[in-house]
């Protein structure tokens, strides 16, 4: 059905080969955490048998190994995302620390009385509570843009929330509830038009679309690396050069300085500068074998599979009464992500009863309480796909969901 | 674990009635519990007269096992003691936690041993648990006044 070869690909997965109480595995919940192929777990293994040492700090041939593999995989980051310099590339523990990182240094350095924060109502929590806190320290405003019916962000929105006051836009690309794109372009050149920075939560949005922060526009571009089949506690800040340069430093500590005397110290060049203590270097292994594999798929037959796996799952939801889907009904700008409610079930119940046909999906709040509120839902479910996902895991999850109502109670 | 062993039939009857879920008039506590991590949200509402519980109703959504394990708890606690309605919460407790397995132990929970299963689903306990421990801080606060 599409140009990757996804019979060879699932057998990169040791994960997806077991089954779950008599059950084949569908696992569905890949906007909370993506599985690894043998690629990535191997690669991680091979650096701890051969190469582990201390980056940047020993003149033995280990810690010199260390610094080129964790050097090596700053680079392939640098590539994956289209930075013009490793400077750019700051490893985090996901992408929520480099958010914090930006609030508490890019945020805290700029933000004045009354200046404004805006952000959009559809934000996960990592993107809401370290701007609630800047805005909060500094006096400033945090405004939000609000979607229309169908869960979009209108031209008029960003014109009508966006105003001179303005000093920081921070947004997902991807929605990880609605699994909206959001209009980033739109939203980076008005923003520029009136000085603010932007900054661009790609969690959801990297690992299943191209990126080219430079096209993007963005000021700062964050993503995690388990989202991307990479392992947990590994994530990327990316920032413009000239943007870094000026940022006081987040966590200080060793290797992130140039001189210390007893009461000083200035700071060691990008991107040491932000990078305190002992890195997750095995972490950086992973995430460099992961986005390798991405690049050997190659990330638009990527995107194009889970455009059409998801397309047909919305299709089949939508000829069924009881099923309400959240956000838009068609794909455009839509990515591998469906939020749905089944009439008379409560979410959580929907989760247990999938779980026992096999089927791994999400329940809940989403880490989008704001959002909720404003859908007026107290929680959805919500179906995720990647590259591994096929059509043999829409059939499973399409013959479950026609059996959830019937275990509690109701005819059909 | 299989479904059956969860969504029982006395499970599914008390999610779908409505006979405990309202308002009183004039409650002495209405006590909020809630589960932050899946959204569970209910109201506990209470009538004491001295140290009897003469009437409790709640409010609030959340999951058929939480609504469930509530409503089956109301029927439990109307018209017994303080000190008999924390006895039940203590065993209940102990039940889903697996601390208490005697089934002569978890006889004066009546209708609420249809939830034993539950501590078998990690996920689910504490949807299960959220009404008696709302009852427990009620009662706490009660006891205060």
């Amino acid at each position: 059905m599409s140009n990757l070869n996804l019979e060879k690909i699932i057998k990169d997965f040791p994960v997806l080969s077991q089954n779950f109480n008599g059950k084949r595995l569908a696992y569905l919940d890949n906007g909370a955490t993506t599985q690894k192929p043998s690629q990535v777990i191997n690669a991680m293994s091979e650096y701890n048998k051969h190469s582990h040492g201390n980056p940047h700090r020993g003149a033995h041939q280990l810690s010199i190994k260390a610094t080129e593999e964790y050097d090596l995989a700053k680079e392939v980051v640098r590539q994956f995302i289209n930075a013009k310099s490793i400077e750019e590339i700051i490893f985090t523990k996901g992408a929520t620390e480099s958010l914090n990182l930006v609030a508490q240094s890019y945020g805290l350095d700029n933000i004045k009385e009354n200046d404004e924060i805006v952000i959009a109502i559809s934000e996960h929590h990592s993107n809401i509570l370290p701007w609630q806190r800047v805005a909060r320290l500094r006096g400033a405003k945090l405004k939000y843009l609000y979607l229309n019916a169908e869960g979009r962000i209108t031209p008029e929105e960003i014109v009508n929330k966006i105003s001179k006051n303005t000093k920081i836009v921070s947004i997902a690309q991807m929605s990880n509830v609605l699994g909206t794109i959001n209009p980033i372009k739109e939203i980076v050149d008005y923003a520029h038009k009136i000085g603010a920075i932007v900054i661009v939560d790609g969690a959801q949005s990297a690992p299943h679309m191209k990126i080219d922060v430079q096209k993007l526009g963005a000021d700062f571009f964050v993503f995690s690396g388990h989202k991307l089949m990479g392992p947990m506690g590994i994530g990327v800040l990316y920032g413009k050069k000239e943007l870094l340069e000026k940022m006081s430093p987040y966590l200080l500590g060793g290797d992130m300085i140039e001189y210390v005397t007893e009461q000083d110290a200035t700071f060691a060049p990008l991107p040491f500068k932000f990078e305190a203590g002992t890195q997750n270097v095995e972490g950086a292994i992973g995430l460099k074998a992961a986005i390798n594999y991405i690049q050997q798929i190659g990330i638009d037959n990527i995107t194009e599979h889970e455009r059409k796996l998801t397309e047909y799952t919305m299709d089949k939801l939508l000829s069924i009464p009881y099923i309400k889907i959240q956000g838009p009904k068609n794909m455009d700008n839509k990515g591998g992500i469906i939020s749905f409610t089944v009439d008379d079930v409560h979410p959580h119940d929907v989760a247990t009863i999938l779980d026992s046909y096999g089927v791994a999906i999400r329940s809940g709040h989403h880490c989008a309480q704001p959002l909720m509120k404003y859908l007026n839902l107290p929680a959805t479910s919500r179906i995720s796909f990647y590259l591994y996902n096929s059509m043999e895991d829409v059939e499973q999850l399409i013959y479950a969901i026609k059996n959830i109502r019937k275990w509690l109670g109701y005819a059909s | 674990m299989h479904l059956d062993e969860i969504y029982t039939q006395l499970i599914m009857e008390h999610n779908k009635s409505s006979h405990n879920k309202r308002h009183l008039n004039n409650p002495n506590i209405a006590e909020r519990g809630h589960n932050p991590s899946c959204g569970d949200d209910i109201t506990l509402e209470l009538k004491f007269n001295n140290n009897i519980i003469e009437d409790a109703s709640f409010v609030g959504h959340g999951c058929a096992i939480s609504q469930a394990s509530t409503s089956i708890m109301i029927d439990l606690i109307k018209g017994i003691s303080i000190e008999e309605a924390l006895k039940l919460v203590e065993t209940f407790i102990g039940m889903i936690k697996k601390e208490i397995t005697d089934d002569n132990e978890l006889e004066i929970l009546e209708d609420a041993v249809a939830l034993k299963n539950i501590s078998n689903m990690p996920a689910r306990v504490k949807c299960a648990v959220l009404a008696w421990h709302t009852l427990k801080e009620a009662i706490a606060k009660q006891n205060v006044q």
